[in-house]
């Protein structure tokens, strides 16, 4: 571990992690809000997996799911429009402690933020991910986002659509990703399971969850809700091997309304781990120098 | 006629310009004698230019050496050193009447007398080929020059040849054997009749001195500043920074991060300094435009952070590797919103590691970002100076993680933020979020007309007591008089010099550096009002109005009718002569 990290404290368990200590400000959603959904079970995981309630950190952009920190009653920040993700790989790397959640919509992940993803995603940094996909701008009032079908008639295309979407599973699974699940706000216990496996990967991990936004885009996942008539169909497991790529970019061919479940799985090392070796071998070869002394040859090495 | 037959001619100091191709090796040779002057208690400033195209072309390294004070890398030189008829014809302007050129004699084919120049033709190439062998080729002529000038020069030959082989010894054995052929070729060469110089022994003060350049000096003042994370995407002139900082912190047990592009570089240091730590991002002038939106929300958050900007020439991507100052009023207002920030500017090599330690200082001490102003000539310049003393300056890194009291607030109006980060317990049960919108002392989001209002008075505090702490800077030469001629960042030390030249036409003259940009030190304007004029000199535009980036605040700040501007955009460093005839202009009322 890092020099500059008091050694790890034992911590004396505090009382047991409840929804009600993890509960803060109450969201400003609207009423029906798909993301209610998404944080309640985001309570649900953390209550069984009791971490230290002080090495929980939210992290979100910009957004109306990106408000997330302030509903959480955790160490959290909410920063600016699509940067939620490299300001997390700068809390993951330089504090191995503490655990990184990071939330936010399709427009700050995809869009604004798409580049970032790939990068966090192919540096495999320690974090868990979840994008509430809503297939539209909700805070900004419905203008059309990344995911939006075709068709899709919002304030910036009053006719509807044109810009052929992307698709999130394939570009997830592009960017290098190590852990990429779905899941839908509408079920719940699917929803928990995904995000508890998400955070017990060793990775960049990342579930993008439909989340609908009753305000301005309604009905938008009618298809997979079997109570509006649609079909949720999981992935499964016993025939979709998670570890195989071409496997994996196969399922992910149709997404209208396509499968849930994770699609894709695989080890392989952080680059918190990476950079942990450099200075665990780096200072094996420094051995027993101080910090002091260390910049002092540098200096000396001027003379 | 062998060295040595000549008493050699006692020198003050020397400016020896090298004129070449950049794949020639001329900066290592002038980073050798830089070196080697600040080994032997002499004073040294090199400038270099270096063409922005990887493929090479001309490329000039220039060395002043002296034995009393260096403030500059020379207006004109005293010898030429020129490898080609390009490098001949393009610098021969730049010797001093009298001068001395030495050249390759195979390459160089027309010569022009004039001036009461000394031509002396050497075969630099064949000479070399000669000692080191065919398959060499031409590589090595560099050290062949080498050897030369230490023969013309009465340099200390062990000493230099010390320094040379340390370079070369982490190279293959072959390559310092050959470099040694060439330069003991060219010690021995019989160069005619040149005089032989020596120079006057410096004063050696106590302890060591060091040679190196600028973005080191930023390097290893960060480190010294307690400084293990960031994050940051290459750019020139920046990039050397962040090369040492990913080499170096793994082994203080930091990380330093090359990110995907600038955005993603300014957002991972916030996210460390989120975390608790002291961190640090940097970039030129291009890569602070695209940190601005998240420097705002750092000044917003109160989130404590350095940001470097080695200054180039602008706009856009405009002269890469050449110095401009023209990034001031970005560093202070470059951001949406009222997002008060420190903006600091080192005024020398040795500067640079101790703005670097009072910018950490800073930036913990008001929780806010901190940017340092540097530029291109700062970055690549060799100076020699005291060794920082460690036992004095050195902080050591520390993160605030106490179990913080029931009444704690990430934003209390009545005092500065101190962030309690992650793995900090709340005795209150009450955790804070950092927050980019207006928020309350809790950090919800707020608002209120009120509340903005005073949040905005907190933050702006932080300035009002930076300037309260900043020390007043002390006038060189004149304390009242004809004229105040005002500069900032590494215009300092031909400011400094041209000050000391003008009395000679019969002006009272004093000069006054700024190294806090922003906010201004306290009873600036007691000064200002001691001088008939005030010239402010610096590397940026005249503007609409007829003012530079400094000039304008001051006058904004001063509402002081004396204050003028001399700017100019060449890309090239100030030259004294440029600094006193435009400093005469405006004391004739010309200006
Ligand atoms: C730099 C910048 N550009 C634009 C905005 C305006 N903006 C805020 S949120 C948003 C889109 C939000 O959509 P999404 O990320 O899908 O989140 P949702 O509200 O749908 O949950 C936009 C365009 C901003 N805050 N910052
Ligand atoms: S606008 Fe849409 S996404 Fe935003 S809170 Fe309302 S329902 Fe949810
Ligand atoms: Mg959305």
């Amino acid at each position: 571990m890092s020099t500059v990290l008091p050694s790890a404290t034992v911590t004396e368990p505090e009382d047991r992690l409840t929804k009600k200590a993890l509960t803060a400000d109450h969201p400003t959603w609207c009423p029906g809000c798909g993301d209610f959904a998404v944080l309640n079970i985001f309570y649900r995981v953390l209550e069984k997996l009791q971490y230290p309630h002080e090495k929980i950190v939210c992290v979100a952009g910009i957004g109306c799911s990106s408000r997330f920190p302030y509903f959480m009653n955790t160490h959290g920040i909410h920063f600016i429009h699509g940067r939620a993700l490299p300001l997390a790989t700068g809390i993951s790397l330089s504090r191995p402690d503490v655990h990184v959640f990071v939330f936010g919509g399709d427009g700050d992940g995809f869009s604004i933020g798409g580049n970032h993803l790939n990068h966090a995603a192919r540096k495999n940094v320690k974090l868990t991910y979840v994008i509430m996909d809503n297939f539209v701008y909700g805070l900004t009032k419905k203008q059309t986002s990344p995911t939006s079908p075709i068709g899709f008639k919002s304030k910036t295309d009053p006719t509807g659509s044109v810009d052929r979407p992307i698709n999130p599973m394939k570009q997830l699974l592009a960017s290098g990703a190590t852990f990429i699940a779905r899941t839908h706000a509408a079920q719940v216990k699917h929803m928990e399971q995904m995000f508890e496996r998400a955070i017990l990967h060793d990775g960049f991990s990342v579930v993008e969850c439909l989340s609908e936004c009753v305000m301005f885009y309604a009905g938008a996942f009618d298809d997979s809700t079997p109570r509006k008539g649609g079909t949720f169909e999981a992935v499964d497991e016993t025939q979709h091997d998670v570890t195989d790529e071409v496997a994996a970019f196969k399922l992910a061919e149709n997404l209208a309304p396509g499968k849930f479940g994770v699609y894709y799985q695989v080890q392989r090392p952080t680059k918190n781990d990476l950079e942990q070796k450099w200075i665990t071998d780096t200072q094996a070869k420094t051995g027993g120098v101080s910090q002091k002394d260390l910049l002092r040859k540098r200096l000396e090495a001027m003379r | 006629m062998s060295p040595g037959l000549y008493a050699p001619h006692s020198l003050r100091n020397a400016v020896i310009r090298f004129a070449g191709n950049s794949q020639d090796g001329i900066q290592s040779i002038g980073g050798f004698l830089a070196r080697l002057a600040g080994r032997t208690a002499q004073e040294v400033m090199t400038y270099m230019t270096i063409p922005s195209t990887i493929s090479g072309g001309p490329s000039i390294f220039q060395v002043h050496i002296g034995s009393g004070e260096v403030l500059h890398a020379g207006d004109e030189a005293d010898v030429l050193v020129a490898f080609y008829q390009h490098s001949y014809d393009s610098h021969l302007g730049a010797l001093r009447d009298g001068g001395v050129c030495l050249y390759d004699s195979g390459e160089v084919k027309e010569v022009r007398h004039e001036r009461g120049i000394k031509h002396i033709g050497i075969p630099f190439t064949a000479a070399t080929v000669e000692a080191v062998g065919g398959s060499t080729r031409d590589r090595g002529k560099n050290m062949f020059v080498l050897g030369l000038v230490c023969a013309v020069f009465n340099l200390d030959k062990e000493k230099l040849i010390g320094i040379v082989s340390r370079q070369f010894g982490k190279k293959d054995e072959s390559v310092l054997r050959n470099a040694m052929l060439a330069f003991d070729a060219g010690f021995a060469y019989e160069v005619g009749d040149l005089e032989r110089f020596a120079f006057e022994h410096g004063e050696a003060g106590d302890g060591h001195r060091i040679s190196t350049d600028g973005n080191q000096m930023l390097t290893a003042g960060l480190i010294a500043a307690g400084v293990r994370y960031g994050a940051a995407y290459p750019i020139t002139p920046w990039s050397s920074i962040m090369e040492s900082l990913r080499a170096e912190l793994p082994k203080y047990g930091g990380i330093y991060v090359q990110a995907e592009d600038e955005l993603a570089a300014v957002s991972m240091t916030l996210g460390a300094a989120f975390a608790g730590h002291l961190a640090v991002t940097g970039s030129a002038g291009p890569g602070l435009s695209l940190k601005m939106e998240a420097l705002s929300y750092a000044s917003m958050a109160e989130l404590p952070i350095i940001v470097i900007n080695v200054q180039r020439g602008g706009p856009s991507t405009g002269l890469p590797t050449s110095v401009e100052q023209s990034d001031l009023m970005q560093a202070i207002y470059g951001s949406h919103g009222d997002c008060p920030r420190i903006v600091l500017a080192p005024q020398d090599v040795e500067d640079c590691f101790y703005i670097a330690l009072e910018a950490g200082r800073l930036a913990r001490k008001y929780s806010c970002p901190v940017i340092i102003l540097s530029d291109q000539a700062l970055s690549s310049r060799i100076e020699a100076f005291a060794e920082p003393d460690l036992d004095v300056h050195w902080v050591e890194p520390h993160i605030d993680l106490s179990t913080r009291r029931e009444d704690y607030r990430p934003y209390p109006l009545d005092r500065t933020t101190q962030h309690a980060p992650p793995g900090s317990r709340m005795s209150s049960g009450k955790y804070p979020v950092i927050s980019g919108l207006e928020h309350d002392e809790w950090g919800h989001p707020s608002g209120s007309p009120k509340m903005h209002s005073q949040m905005t008075g907190k933050r702006r505090q932080k300035l009002i007591d930076a300037a309260a702490e900043f020390p007043l800077p002390k006038v060189h030469g004149h304390q009242e008089g004809d004229v105040l001629i005002v500069g900032w960042g590494s215009t300092y030390g031909p400011i400094k010099e041209s000050a000391d030249r003008l009395p000679a036409e019969g002006f009272k003259v004093g000069a006054l550096h700024l190294r806090h940009l922003h906010p201004l030190p306290n009873g600036l304007e007691t000064i200002f009002n001691r001088y008939e004029h005030i010239v402010v000199v610096e590397m940026n535009d005249y503007g609409a109005y007829g003012y530079g980036q400094m000039a304008t605040l001051l006058r904004a700040r001063y509402c002081n009718p004396a204050i003028k501007s001399l700017c100019k955009t060449d890309g090239l460093a100030f030259r004294i002569r440029e600094i006193v005839t435009g400093v005469e202009k405006h004391l004739a009322g010309a200006g």
